[in-house]
């Protein structure tokens, strides 16, 4: 398996580069993945869908979409798109340290 | 890291809806969906039946018909409906709101939900002139979130480099 070196972290990642082992995930790791892909600043908004999206997987075991962020978190779609540009669902996951969504919707 | 493509974002994507029942706006609506998720520019443009899916009046009406669709089974079973069954009174509707509960327990959101969360990600919605003209619409009979009315060769100008999907 490989693994890449991010916040002085050795994680677990799969080919296109999302961690496989979301127990190696810690809140103190978010920035510097947000930094990876662009996203300089963690807001607020940002850390109510991080926790969100850990929360929901603790309890679904899979990663949520788009919309069941924005109809359960209460994040509106807009919101989204603009918190985590151009590929809101791929980018919000990898800051969470998850797979991306397998849900079609 | 994953590659998030950000600056190779200039693909773009157009569906022609040609159909106004319940399954085609959702097909179109879901691959309009995906394809905006991921930074796909996206331009979906309504003609003929389909314009039903951005009649104000008309999209949270859409119905799925088992009249002429043998892949629609009786429920629980692999046997087509008889067509002679299929075209009974109430049988349209009987199977819309068999369909629209199936979506629903796969959070596929009603048509205008949809529509208006595919409008948020930044998708354009366009409406066909000649069907416009041909069913004698005016501007207030669409919804609020269609672009514009536009003739096919403004389509053919939009959809330049495009890959096209039409449903």
């Amino acid at each position: 398996m490989a693994t890449e070196l991010i916040g002085g972290v050795e994680l677990d990642v799969d080919e296109e580069g999302f961690m496989t082992n979301p127990g190696q995930w810690t809140e103190e790791l978010a920035p510097a993945l947000g930094k990876e892909i662009g996203i300089d600043e963690l807001t607020e908004e940002h850390w109510k869908v991080i926790h969100f999206l850990r929360s929901d997987y603790e309890a679904q075991g899979e990663t949520a979409t788009l919309r069941r962020v924005s109809t359960l978190a209460g994040v509106p779609t807009k919101d989204l798109y603009k918190l985590f540009p151009k590929k809101p669902a791929k980018k919000m996951s990898y800051v969470s340290g998850l797979q991306k969504p397998t849900g079609c919707v | 890291m994953p590659n998030f493509d950000d600056d190779g974002g200039d693909r773009k994507l157009c569906i022609i809806v040609s159909k106004g029942t319940m399954e085609w706006a959702t097909a179109a609506m879901v691959l309009g969906n995906a394809a905006i998720g991921e930074g796909i520019d996206l331009h979906v443009f309504f003609t003929f039946w389909g314009m039903d899916a951005i009649i104000d009046r008309r999209m949270d009406k859409l119905k799925v018909s088992p009249v002429a669709n043998p892949s629609m089974k009786i429920p629980g079973t692999d046997i087509g409906m008889a067509n002679m069954l299929a075209g009974l009174p109430g049988m349209t509707a009987f199977a819309s709101s068999m369909m629209h509960k199936e979506m629903k327990a796969l959070d596929v959101p009603p048509h205008r939900e949809f529509m208006q969360m595919v409008a948020d990600a930044g998708a354009h919605f366009w409406a066909c002139r000649l069907t416009y003209d041909m069913l004698g619409l005016k501007k207030e009979d669409l919804w609020d979130e269609v672009d514009d009315v536009i003739s096919a060769s403004d389509f053919m100008e939009l959809s330049d480099g495009a890959q096209i999907i039409f449903i």
